[in-house]
């Protein structure tokens, strides 16, 4: 592990121990793409795994769209029939919804946004910003990639085997004891667990790589607070995981001894208690969501401040904001747990301390704007997208400061209104950060330019999907409709209704994207060095469009 | 009127532990309260349309029935919802603004200012003056859900199963009778609203402070009602308590609010408040006790009551 040691300062070369004198020697197919340790490619692999993800996560709400579209069992008890034979009843279909709710949530989360926006835009782009010529660790970086697939393979195989009622794992993505222990027995939830922990133990190495590979590994001139702030926001999330996941790995293995071996953590009747499980869970849950949404953040704050020609306004406010997100986000994990019958004492307090992230949260919108602000704007898609970001991640926050008051809370918890929050801070917050993310580095990362036209059309396609979509559940919830339910009563139609059909809309929207994907780059123009002109000031502009197999063999300096 | 009540009869026959104590129960009050020898339930209460259910193409929250129902909508409609409407259309018009007048062609060489303490300052200040403006009624009105239930309260269980509800009256010697929903045609026939509508509902006075002590048998499930501002999580191993007193009579639905497997969408609530005294009709017609001397009075003045709240 040569690369350890050529840190910061280090030497103008020898980074790789490898043969290679040429920067731009790849090896074979197998070796390259299977064994890989460069960061680039490992960036690739990740985002081509979260794209398929994607696929099917998105394929999933698309059938319990089609199912909620009208009040009555539609298509449940049909689809129940393949996954639990010709003979399935009605109970089982309904597990399949619960098995499909579950499957949703943890595909999203754990093998769509989290690999995207960590293992894809992390991996390629950090070394690059900060001048490195790859990770600290690069096998480990490889071993963190290729245990998303089992994990991902545990998950999708566990929809196939008995999980209670029905076939798959129904527990809801919080895993809920006693529903996920006493609850449902057979293999099924066995292994959502095991799929979990894997992914975990994938995140945790991949953390602790990202936090070694930005502390130790900066070219020469590039201290902490020159970094480019997706620097810093990998780097509060990398924390973020390294504090929060061994604490689900923890709750999560409590769960499989309570299932397996007869200890009783969650069970009252053995001593336990079911909510020191959703209080092990939230305490990473929490941090969870900030893991999602802050790399976001970094992405939106690079592609303002390039498309608007200025440097990011307040950017210690903007990398501190972050940072603060960070640490109070670990204090306010049991604003998820307000109905569960806490003293009045600890609401207060839960609610008092979640509406502190506030703060900081209206730090980073009104620097976005003060960065636009006096600048020379260009709309191309990366900026629609992170301006589409910053209008809807404020929607979805101000939901969040109402659900954030305990008393509310009382009447719109596991609601559709919860369900409205925080599709708008991920669905809608993450994923345009994701877009605007992957469009603004798509000529990097290919060397192919993406087709300007369909990206705004995506763009605005998506825009007016997902809001048809997402705004109708706030309503659905205040008037009281329930969230996991495959029915619901006639009341409460004419919304999910619209939603459906906002469902469509959306859909026809990633239409466009696969087919600017395949089109550009298969027919895409090539690409520049830097096709965003001089507002694009990081590193990775500075390399050809893609970059050299390795590059920074002469670590670059920063004034 | 009167014959409607064929369902709400079926409480103590629907129960397994019912029929056999009932004839029993049904005679030993006779002897200490009201000379009555057989009570009869009353009437099954039809609910009012848009009146403690969701209404079709609702956009805010159900009408409220009780005190803190009023002061948390209060919150949410006149102080939470405008604010974050002011506060999401201040963000939009700011970013059309500089998107109009900042765009390349309206101004082609950027400033470079990257700094101002002031204004950096007055976005922090200005959050957090209005959060605590929203602090002080939100601790206000969790102050206000949490305050112990009064003495005379009337004391119900609520046990969650999968997938049905169960209700015990400890105070009136009421044992376990439990609620599951009503198949489509049968709430069709009820006039009550399919999945929102379970057989036996929760019988409650209106008008008396009421306390719910609310558990799980098997998984967690939630005890929702969004019209009395209610949602308390049936955990198993533990016993949370939920008071509070409804208004008016009426019926009220609420639904299951917590993942409980298969039929989770299927375990309706609903609470069918009645005036005292046909409440304490109720209460006798199950073979129930009335506690008490209070309760003894408000017995006498049934029949006037009765006549004349329907």
């Amino acid at each position: 592990m040569t690369t350890i040691t050529a840190d910061h300062h280090g030497d103008a070369h020898g980074h790789e121990a490898h043969d290679h004198h040429d920067a731009d020697h790849k090896p074979a197919f197998f070796q390259r793409w299977f064994m890989s340790t460069n960061h680039k490619d490992i960036g690739t692999l990740y985002l081509i795994f979260a794209i398929v993800a994607g696929i099917i996560g998105g394929g999933i709400s698309g059938l319990m769209r089609a199912e909620l579209a009208h009040p009555g069992i539609q298509y449940l008890h049909l689809w129940a029939q393949w996954s639990d034979g010709p003979a399935a009843t009605l109970d089982q279909a309904y597990h399949l919804w619960n098995v499909l709710i579950t499957a949703h949530g943890l595909i999203m989360v754990f093998f769509m946004v989290m690999p995207a926006m960590i293992g894809g835009f992390g991996n390629w782009f950090v070394p690059i910003m900060i001048g490195a010529p790859d990770m600290a660790f690069p096998r480990m970086n490889n071993v963190s990639f290729w245990l998303l697939i089992p994990a991902f393979a545990l998950l999708l195989g566990s929809t196939f085997v008995p999980g209670g009622t029905g076939n798959g794992a129904g527990t809801g993505w919080t895993v809920y004891a006693p529903l996920s222990t006493s609850g449902s027995a057979g293999p099924a939830v066995d292994m959502a667990i095991l799929s979990l922990h894997i992914a975990g133990a994938s995140s945790i190495l991949g953390a602790i790589n990202f936090i070694t590979t930005i502390l130790n590994m900066r070219a020469p001139g590039m201290t902490l607070h020159k970094m480019p702030l997706f620097v810093w926001s990998v780097l509060v999330t990398a924390f973020l995981l390294l504090l929060a996941l061994p604490v689900l790995a923890a709750a999560i293995t409590m769960l499989l001894t309570d299932r397996n071996f007869g200890t009783t953590f969650y069970d009252a009747a053995g001593g336990g208690d079911p909510e020191l499980y959703q209080h092990l869970f939230w305490f990473f849950g929490h941090p969870e969501v900030y893991i999602m949404i802050l790399p976001g953040f970094g992405i939106v704050s690079q592609i303002i401040s390039t498309f608007s020609r200025k440097p990011v306004f307040g950017y210690l406010g903007m990398a501190y904001a972050m940072v603060a997100i960070g640490v109070v986000g670990f204090v306010v994990w049991a604003h998820h747990m307000f109905t569960t019958g806490m003293s009045v004492n600890v609401k207060m307090y839960f609610t008092a301390a979640t509406m502190v992230i506030a703060v900081p949260t209206g730090i980073k919108i009104f620097s976005w704007i003060a960065t636009i602000w006096g600048g020379s704007i260009s709309f191309k898609t990366p900026m629609v997208w992170a301006l589409g970001f910053i209008f809807l991640f404020t929607v979805g926050g101000v939901t969040g400061v109402v659900l954030a008051n305990g008393g509310v809370d009382d009447v719109l918890h596991d609601t559709y209104y919860v369900v409205a929050h925080f599709h708008y801070v991920l669905s809608l917050g993450a994923v345009f950060g994701l877009f605007a993310g992957f469009y603004y580095w798509f000529p990097k990362m290919s060397g192919k330019m993406y087709n300007e036209f369909l990206g705004q059309l995506h763009f605005w396609v998506f825009f007016a999907g997902v809001n048809l979509l997402f705004f109708p559940m706030h309503f659905l919830g205040l008037s009281g409709m329930p969230r996991r339910y495959p029915d619901y009563p006639a009341a409460f139609e004419h919304w999910n209704w619209v939603a459906t059909m906002g469902y469509m809309v959306m859909f026809a929207g990633m239409m466009v994207f696969f087919v600017n994907l395949i089109w550009s780059l298969a027919a895409g123009k090539k690409a520049e060095a830097n096709p965003w002109g001089e507002g694009a000031t990081t590193l990775e502009w500075t390399l050809t469009s893609p970059p050299p197999y390795h590059q920074f063999e002469t670590l670059p300096v920063i004034d | 009127m009167a014959q409607d009540n064929v369902a709400a009869a079926a409480p103590a026959a629907d129960n397994a532990a019912a029929p056999a104590e009932s004839p029993a129960n049904a005679t030993a009050p006779a002897a200490e309260a009201a000379p009555v020898a057989k009570v009869a339930a009353p009437p099954r209460m039809k609910p009012t349309e848009g009146i403690g259910m969701p209404k079709p193409g609702e956009i805010t929250l159900q009408e409220q029935f009780t005190s803190t129902g009023h002061t948390a909508r209060w919150l949410h409609d006149k102080m939470l919802l405008p604010l974050i409407t002011i506060i999401s259309v201040f963000v939009l018009l700011l970013m059309l603004y500089v998107m109009v007048r900042y765009r390349r062609s309206a101004n082609p060489v950027p400033s470079k200012t990257s700094h101002n303490t002031v204004i950096e300052v007055v976005w922090t200040l200005v959050p957090v003056l209005i959060l605590l403006v929203i602090a002080i009624p939100s601790i206000g009105l969790l102050a206000d859900q949490y305050k112990p239930a009064p003495k005379d309260a009337l004391t119900v269980k609520v046990t969650g199963y999968q997938w049905y509800w169960g209700y015990e009256y400890p105070d009136n010697g009421i044992p376990e009778f439990v609620s599951n929903m009503l198949p489509e045609d049968k709430a069709k026939e009820n006039g009550e609203p399919y999945l929102l509508a379970p057989d036996n509902r929760l019988v409650l006075p209106a008008g008396r402070p009421v306390k719910l002590i609310i558990t799980g048998a098997d998984v967690i499930h939630s005890f929702a009602v969004p019209s009395l501002w209610v949602k308390m999580d049936a955990v198993p191993g533990r016993l949370n308590e939920k008071s509070f007193t409804i208004e008016k009579p009426g019926v009220y639905y609420g639904q299951c609010s917590e993942l409980c497997g298969a039929r989770h969408g299927f375990m309706p609530i609903a609470i069918e408040a009645l005036p005292p005294a046909q409440f304490d009709q109720w209460v006798r017609s199950q073979g129930g006790t009335l506690k008490g001397a209070a309760a003894e009075k408000t017995a006498d003045a049934a029949p006037v009551t009765a006549e004349k709240k329907i």
